[in-house]
């Protein structure tokens, strides 16, 4: 059993560490779909996408056959070349909420017509005066550094070409993961183990894995597939802020507790229910996560498409969220994927009925 | 490649052991004699027999880093600086803790943030190192205080002619004094791998003591801010047009006749050759010039982009018209070298 | 080209809700050149031309900033709220008009502090004594524009409101060259300054295959300004990013192309800030590919906007073919 746990946490832990330092910034996703459906057409039965980039993989139940949508996203927050200075240094803006204060002394990659290496630089310490290192370095006021002449960059390099922060995955204490962009990639490995587990348990509905695009810029991925599919219930999957010392007082949840069920408006109760109970039945951990308004996910945008679809929320506790050393643990990620598989294998046939208020 | 390699080794102030241990081993087919003094200098020695004049080269073992200061309670990791660095640098990165363990700094993330927050930096105290660990108790047992914690980088190519990596303070100097070692000479060379040079010049100013040479230059990486909208006159230094020759800095107002000399061996060789514009930062001739009685001394640094942090460039044309200065300035050592303003003598 | 319709465009009554007249005017416009029109229940002008292969939107904004009236007060001075993104600092001194042409000054109360500027210290002064004076020319709830009369020199133009009446321009020039076989409509949107609201409706009702806006943008070529890499005179923009929208890889590509193969000056267009109605229609259903052609414009959201007449003539080439290419993307 222990040889077969550790099969599991050692392929999960390579496809995060594959998507982790895979480059794809929101509208720009192609390279993390190809990842996604390969790795998906082993454990499906079909994969397609949609003209936003949606990729969906769908595992046919063999019963009464709602459908049951699972998203997450597979955008990461980035940069974008906005001015090339004749000096040939690389003015950018952002691509979702990066905080400038994680950019300074940083190496990036341009996504040019080639991959081009690039330093986000700083001033050194003699240059500078107390008043100047109180105030945080503003993103106009910082430039990529590539070490090519500005004719040089013209030929690889244009004005809209995205970045994306170099980093690689780092394995820390007790299967504590760093890396960036795990926000939310770790969702799409989530996916992963429910559809494997899914395999080994019977399930009457058909499960649709859909990996979305575009979630950090306004959840519009979510937007237009939860149109196509027009789901009977849909189970989205992204992380939440796990605590560290400087947010005493924001948050409750913690690394290695279990994935977190939210509850509120966004959410259906049934399936806030469903999930909590299926956590006792197995066994599994779980937090939970009262959230009075908008979940700021994915499930947002799917519970009022078209007349409206019943949603539930489960997050991933994470540190550092949106910096590009997020940390998380993996076995709440393996965790949150047994919890999924067992709450869908175990949902009756008669959908209607559960979800009626 | 040795640039690589000096690049790459962990040593800061008070636990240089790795770059003295591997500097060790380089040089002992090239010199006569290599010694540890009482502070850890390395010290490596050719022609002690020879007579004089006797030339010193020095450059710095130490690179800037973290230094653990305190385990809380849940188990992260608070730090000081060790040498000058700029806490904004810190936030979002990885750090190397001891050989297989690796740690972040992250920061709380944005959505928690009021605006006011985004807009100031994080201090020092503000600042810790999540190891993954669950609890004060493992922490401790993997991590001291007083371990050191280090920059993660790669030296490797960057653009056009262009290294980037940790360290090149004064790693690149570290580099250059081997090569130079290598070289043949007819008087008596001592090359100093000082130590804690990044906290007070402390290493040169013993090894300086007991040296006592009667010529001294040192071998530095140097600030270059040489980047986008920064006006020329804030450069201090620019990459690609040779190594850059001290004026003044806070430590040490260089000699105009040394000055002058190094300027026209330079031009008679066509050496490219620029001058370090600017006042700020001290190096290891500041202690080096003022030993005893006073040791002649100039400072030839290669330009530095992002010094002291994370990642810095060099260009390798600047280091090799180094190296080139360096040892047409050893081929034509004058015979006297008196620097007193107020001498006659010309150099 | 002739700009005389431009200057037309600009010149008429059509703050965000009211935009009969601009409606009405380019409908008179574009009758010989299409097989059907018709407005929808917001007032969006949908202009059909019939043809097989895809359905193209093309969709260019009828309604411009302006000012709402909230309050009459004894005196006759007039309390407002923006219609738009209208930036308070550019209000004082101007000159508005109402539908019927009455011209008013807007001014500010006496501050105790600079920091104290808020609308609610802004009053509109249309020279009445009264309130019922006043009311016999303006009532609560009648929008205004801004005055701004059309200024053209070689290359460039001066106006009030060329975002986005060049953006309905470059529109009808484009259907009157266009031998296009698909199927397009050029839906002339309502409301788009308030949120982009005629767009939505008009888009779900038409379903199309792909979808094109004509828009303005901002520019980076004045004094400290924000770094960004647009330019008056250096052709017409392709949208890469603005907050309602991050073009696909392949709409840019498609365009882009289309014009280096046809020699059609442009330029890669970031804006860190700000929509078009491109940005309600790719998300319309299941999601329409879109794409946006921005004239860059100095100035937006004030009186005097200034374009270069090269650039709108370069948007209305790269229009027509791409509106003749096969569109496969």
């Amino acid at each position: 059993m222990n040889g077969l746990i550790n099969t599991q946490k050692q392929s999960a832990s390579e496809f995060l560490s594959l998507l982790s330092t895979s480059s794809g910034v929101s509208g720009h996703e192609s390279s993390i779909a190809s990842l996604v459906t390969e790795r998906f057409k082993t454990i499906t039965d079909e994969v397609n996408c949609d003209t936003f980039g949606n990729v969906y993989a769908l595992k046919k139940g063999n019963g009464q056959r709602a459908k049951l949508m699972l998203t997450a996203h597979m955008d990461e927050i980035g940069l974008m070349v906005n001015k090339i200075d004749p000096r040939g240094f690389l003015s950018f803006t952002s691509l979702g909420g990066i905080d400038q204060r994680t950019l300074l002394s940083q190496e990036v990659l341009v996504h040019g017509r080639q991959t081009i290496p690039g330093i986000i630089g700083s001033l050194p310490p003699h240059l500078l005066q107390n008043r100047d290192t109180n105030q945080a370095v503003k993103m106009e006021g910082m430039t990529i550094d590539v070490g090519l002449s500005f004719e040089k960059i013209k030929e690889v390099i244009q004005i809209g070409d995205v970045i994306t922060l170099r980093r690689d995955t780092y394995p820390l204490l007790n299967n504590v993961i760093a890396g960036k962009s795990l926000d939310d990639r770790a969702g799409v490995v989530v996916m992963m183990v429910c559809l494997e587990e899914l395999t080994h348990l019977k399930h009457s509905h058909d499960v649709i894995a859909v990996a979305t695009t575009q979630e950090e810029v306004g959840v519009r991925g979510a937007f237009t597939s939860a149109y196509t599919l027009n789901p009977d219930l849909a189970v989205a999957i992204d992380v939440t802020h796990a605590s560290t010392p400087d947010t005493k007082g924001q948050t409750t949840l913690d690394l290695g507790k279990g994935p977190a069920v939210a509850l509120g408006p966004n959410i259906h109760p049934a399936i806030y229910r469903h999930f909590t109970e299926t956590a006792q039945e197995h066994r599994l951990p779980i937090q939970l996560e009262p959230i009075p308004g908008a979940t700021g996910t994915d499930a947002w945008a799917i519970q009022v498409s078209r007349a409206g679809i019943p949603t539930g929320l489960l997050s991933i506790p994470l540190r550092y969220m949106h910096t590009s050393v997020e940390t998380l643990d993996l076995q709440d990620v393996l965790n949150s994927g047994k919890l999924l598989a067992h709450f869908i294998s175990s949902l009756p046939d008669d959908l209607e009925e559960f979800l009626c208020y | 490649m040795l640039l690589k390699t000096l690049s790459e080794l962990n040593g800061t102030s008070g636990a240089e052991g790795s770059v003295r241990d591997f500097l060790r081993q380089q040089l002992k087919p090239f010199v006569d004699t290599l010694v540890v003094d009482k502070m850890g200098n390395l010290i490596a020695t050719k022609n002690a027999h020879l007579p004089g004049p006797k030339i010193m080269l020095s450059a710095h073992m130490d690179e800037v880093a973290l230094m653990i200061t305190d385990i809380t309670s849940d188990g992260f990791l608070k730090f000081q600086p060790v040498g000058g660095i700029d806490a904004r640098i810190l936030v979002s990165k990885p750090i190397q803790m001891n050989e297989a363990l690796i740690g972040v700094i992250g920061s709380k993330a944005i959505h928690l943030q009021k605006s006011s927050e985004r807009q100031k930096s994080l201090t020092f105290d503000q600042l810790y190192i999540d190891i993954g660990a669950k609890c004060k108790e493992e922490a401790t047992s993997k991590v001291k205080l007083g371990d050191y914690a280090y920059f993660m980088t790669k030296c490797e190519p960057f653009g056009e002619g262009l290294y980037k990596g940790k360290a090149f303070d004064d790693r690149v100097g570290c580099a250059l004094l081997v090569e130079l070692l290598k070289q043949d000479y007819a008087f008596p060379l001592v090359a100093a791998f000082t130590v804690q040079e990044e906290v007070g010049l402390r290493g040169a100013k013993i090894a300086a003591y007991h040296v006592a040479p009667d010529f001294a230059i040192v071998l530095e990486g140097t600030v270059a801010a040489d980047v986008s909208d920064r006006e020329e006159d804030g450069w201090v230094t620019e990459l690609g047009k040779g190594p850059a020759c001290s004026l003044l800095d806070r430590t040490t107002l260089y000699s105009p006749k040394l000055i002058q000399w190094v300027v026209d061996i330079a031009r008679g060789k066509g050496i490219p050759l620029q001058f370090r514009r600017g006042a700020s930062g001290g190096n290891d001739a500041g202690s080096i010039h003022v030993s005893k009685a006073g040791i002649p001394t100039v400072v030839l640094s290669v330009p530095c982009r992002y010094i002291h942090s994370f990642v810095s460039v060099i260009s390798e044309h600047d280091y090799t018209a180094c190296f080139n200065l360096v040892a047409a300035l050893l081929a034509n050592l004058p015979r006297k070298l008196s620097i007193n303003p107020m001498g006659e003598e010309e150099l | 080209m002739d700009f005389k319709l431009l200057e037309q465009l600009t010149q008429l009554f059509g703050p965000s809700g009211s935009e009969e007249r601009v409606a009405e005017f380019i409908s008179a416009q574009v009758r010989p050149y299409c097989d059907n029109l018709t407005s929808d229940t917001l007032g969006n002008l949908i202009v059909h031309r019939h043809g097989t292969g895809k359905r193209i939107m093309i969709a260019a904004h009828m309604d411009e900033i302006g000012l709402m009236i909230t309050h009459i007060n004894k005196e006759g001075f007039l309390r407002f709220t923006p219609l738009g993104g209208v930036r308070i600092q550019n209000l004082i001194g101007q000159r508005v008009q109402f539908a019927q042409g009455r011209i008013g000054t807007i001014w500010v109360e006496k501050l105790d502090r600079p920091t104290d500027f808020k609308l609610d210290k802004l009053y509109l002064d249309i020279g009445v004594s009264s309130r019922e004076e006043a009311e016999q020319f303006v009532h609560i709830g009648e929008p205004a524009v801004f005055v701004g009369n059309f200024a053209e020199s070689e290359s460039r133009i001066i106006s009030k409101a060329l975002d986005d009446r060049v953006g309905c321009f470059v529109a009808i020039e484009a259907l009157r060259r266009t031998k296009s076989t698909h199927e397009l409509a050029f839906v002339f949107t309502v409301q788009e300054e308030i949120g982009t609201r005629g767009a939505l409706t008009a888009a779900y009702a038409l379903e199309p295959d792909l979808a094109i806006a004509v828009d303005v943008t901002a520019t980076g070529d004045t004094p400290k300004a924000h770094p960004m890499s647009v330019e008056l005179g250096k052709g017409v923009g392709i949208k890469v990013l603005d907050h309602s929208m991050v073009t696909s890889p392949q709409i840019k590509r498609w365009m882009a192309d289309v014009a280096a193969d046809r020699k059609i000056p442009f330029q890669w267009e970031v804006l860190e800030y700000g929509g078009t109605d491109s940005g309600a229609i790719h998300l319309s259903r299941g999601g329409v590919p879109s794409g946006v052609l921005s004239i860059p414009t100095r100035y937006v959201h004030s009186p005097a906007e200034m374009l270069d007449k090269h650039d709108v003539e370069a948007a209305v080439e790269l229009l027509v073919v791409l509106l003749e290419s096969n569109a496969e993307l």
